[in-house]
């Protein structure tokens, strides 16, 4: 799909992997809506970035993608303000990380609420624009995490797993109206959510032997956009550690 | 009752002689698959002027009518 001049939603656009793909999709042409949970600061911020930089149009909303009705509101408010949006990247992750004999069940809800049923429930609110304007692209940023599966990150992993099938389902059903889904995997990728983690035993155990950037894992998430006939299909970006 | 406004839609989509649809009419038999009735109800939404959320599933014309009906309250 061409990007210039399309509208673009990215959740978890603030900072991360998603602010990484925002900016590259502005880089590319498109207008941006970038959807944050908590502090509007950093999303404002990104979109002034995106804005400034490459003099698309951006703007920030703060949304619980978890929240069902209220996704519904926040895609028609973009809908009014940025026009139809044709590309979707679900990016909005949390983590709570710990042993599944030790996991709540509110952080299990929590985590599956945000990392999948945020991506359906955008999904869901983003496909009658699709589907009226005859093309879309949706690109969900799961996690080697959901290939490999991870000691100490069942509800993470089972988010990401979930993503993967969602991506699959979403890939064959939408194939008939020319509407693509496909995925990133990202390994061990230098962000906030990897900040408190032992990077120097995590470089020992990937075979390329760093941390990836966010910017690496917006180019699999551009290059998915840009594929017209790839869908349904999942890209590590994670130095090997999944092989 | 949308069951006139449904069915030209249908006419105009599948190129049917619009006096061949009936209310038991199946979306199958019409030829129309279940991500053409999504098409559809937003055709209709334009045309009727609501915004219908299909969360059911519609067989018959009828299921449709009476869906929107449902809905409009």
């Amino acid at each position: 799909m061409e990007i210039r001049g399309k509208t673009a939603v990215v959740t978890g656009g603030s900072r991360g992997i998603g602010r990484a793909i925002a900016l590259r999709l502005a880089s590319e042409g498109a207008n941006i809506a970038i959807i944050s949970s908590g502090s509007s600061d950093a999303a404002e911020k990104t979109a002034l970035e995106c804005q400034g930089s490459f003099g698309v149009k951006a703007g920030a909303y703060t949304l619980d993608v978890s929240d069902f009705s209220a996704s519904k509101e926040t895609v028609a408010k973009i809908k009014s303000e940025l026009g139809s949006a044709t590309i979707l990247v679900n990016n909005a992750g949390i983590t709570r990380d710990g042993l599944a004999a030790m996991t709540s069940e509110s952080d299990f809800d929590a985590v599956i609420g945000t990392n999948l049923k945020g991506a359906f429930n955008m999904v869901r609110h983003m496909l009658g624009i699709f589907i009226r304007e005859r093309q879309g692209c949706i690109v969900n940023i799961s996690s080697v995490s959901g290939i490999i599966g991870n000691a100490g990150q069942c509800s993470y992993s089972a988010s990401k797993a979930g993503l993967i099938g969602l991506t699959k389902s979403l890939a064959k059903e939408l194939a008939p109206r020319g509407i693509r889904c496909n995925a990133v995997a990202p390994g061990f990728i230098k962000t906030d959510m990897t900040s408190g983690l032992d990077l120097e035993r995590i470089e020992k155990a990937v075979p390329l032997g760093r941390l990836g950037s966010p910017e690496e894992v917006a180019d699999a998430a551009v290059f998915l956009i840009k594929a017209d006939y790839i869908t349904g299909e999942v890209v590590r970006v994670d130095g090997g550690i999944a092989i | 009752m949308y069951f006139d406004a449904i069915a030209e839609i249908v006419s105009e989509r599948t190129g049917c002689d619009i006096s061949t649809i009936k209310p038991e009419s199946t979306f199958t038999e019409l030829g129309i698959d279940s991500l053409d009735t999504v098409e559809l109800l937003m055709s209709l939404e334009d045309k009727i002027g609501i915004e219908i959320e299909l969360d059911q599933k519609v067989e018959t014309i009828d299921d449709l009518d009476r869906f929107i009906q449902s809905k409009k309250g």
